[in-house]
């Protein structure tokens, strides 16, 4: 291309005026469904509205719980969908694990297969657990990529991967910091952010152990 | 009522992931075939994502495992601890006794 309007550009395109195939076809098969009746258009609204109401804060407050209340805790463990339920957190239909931090292991989540995530809990995942090269080296070189996001895991702690493949979801409860005794399950639930839930960070930025 | 197939296995077998190379929507991702795991607990029965996949929804329920991979045998060259693991979730069908 010799004009330079036509050279590409350094930054992502904004590409609002062309649609990719996957989005051609999705745009196709709605208007198909409405045109049918199959769905209405202000059904398609509410559950975009609802998935956007997602977000991390719910997680948070399955964390705060328990941190702030051993039983809930141990139920969390062993079935991590009813525990949420207890909240009135829908889990569904896949099955929520729920895995802990400890002084001896570490957790850390990807789908090397696409981009399965907790929605329920954390809403919609960031671009960077959907992209090629946090799959790929999630599950290869953990401790490097750990290391990139700031987290910095000691030699004698276990590093263990959870590749979500199937029909579980994950949820990393992380370690209560130390120093936070006084605080309310509503203050420990602000330093519970999406990132530690993942297990890419770990609460209030500390190095764990 | 769904038809189920038996849970072969239990926490703390030793399983071998089938080296198989079907096409179509596979669950169990490459690099994991061939390796020799543990199982880490039963997960329950669930449609098998490569009927569903085609539609077919009438095929038997099969158990799912979460099996515990050490990484330094998963990967020859694995930089990271000696004790570091890989837990992924596999279907009865991909699993042998190691």
């Amino acid at each position: 291309m010799s004009d330079d309007h036509h050279r590409p550009h350094e930054h992502a395109p904004d590409s609002d005026d062309h649609l990719s195939y996957y989005q051609a076809m999705e745009v196709a098969v709605r208007e198909l469904l409405l045109e049918k009746g199959v769905l209405s258009a202000d059904e398609v609204r509410r559950q975009i509205e609802d998935m956007d109401a997602r977000t991390p804060a719910r997680g948070a407050q399955v964390v705060a719980r328990a941190w702030v209340d051993p039983d809930y805790k141990a139920r969390l463990l062993a079935d991590g969908s009813a525990a949420c339920e207890e909240l009135g957190l829908e889990v569904k239909p896949m099955r929520l694990v729920v895995v802990e931090n400890t002084p001896e292991v570490h957790n850390l989540i990807v789908c090397t297969l696409c981009s399965c995530y907790p929605r329920p809990l954390l809403g919609l995942p960031p671009d960077w657990y959907k992209s090629h090269a946090y799959r790929r080296r999630a599950v290869r070189e953990p401790r490097a990529v750990l290391e990139e996001f700031g987290t910095r895991i000691p030699d004698n702690i276990t590093v263990r991967v959870h590749d979500s493949t199937a029909d579980m979801r994950y949820l990393v409860l992380p370690m209560r910091p130390a120093g936070t005794e006084h605080m309310s399950e509503q203050e420990l639930a602000a330093l519970v952010t999406r990132d530690c839930m993942v297990g890419v960070a770990l609460p209030g930025g500390r190095t764990n152990g | 009522m769904d038809e189920h197939s038996a849970a072969c296995f239990k926490p703390g077998d030793r399983v071998v992931v089938r080296r198989g190379y079907p096409i179509g929507h596979v669950r169990t991702p490459y690099y994991i075939r061939g390796c020799v795991g543990e199982i880490e607990r039963v997960c329950g029965s669930f449609r098998n994502p490569e009927e569903l996949a085609y539609a077919r929804m009438d095929t038997p329920r099969l158990p799912l495992y979460r099996v515990r991979f050490a990484q330094n045998t998963v990967w020859p060259d694995y930089q990271g601890k000696i004790q570091d693991t890989v837990d992924i979730e596999i279907y009865q069908h991909w699993l042998e006794p190691a």
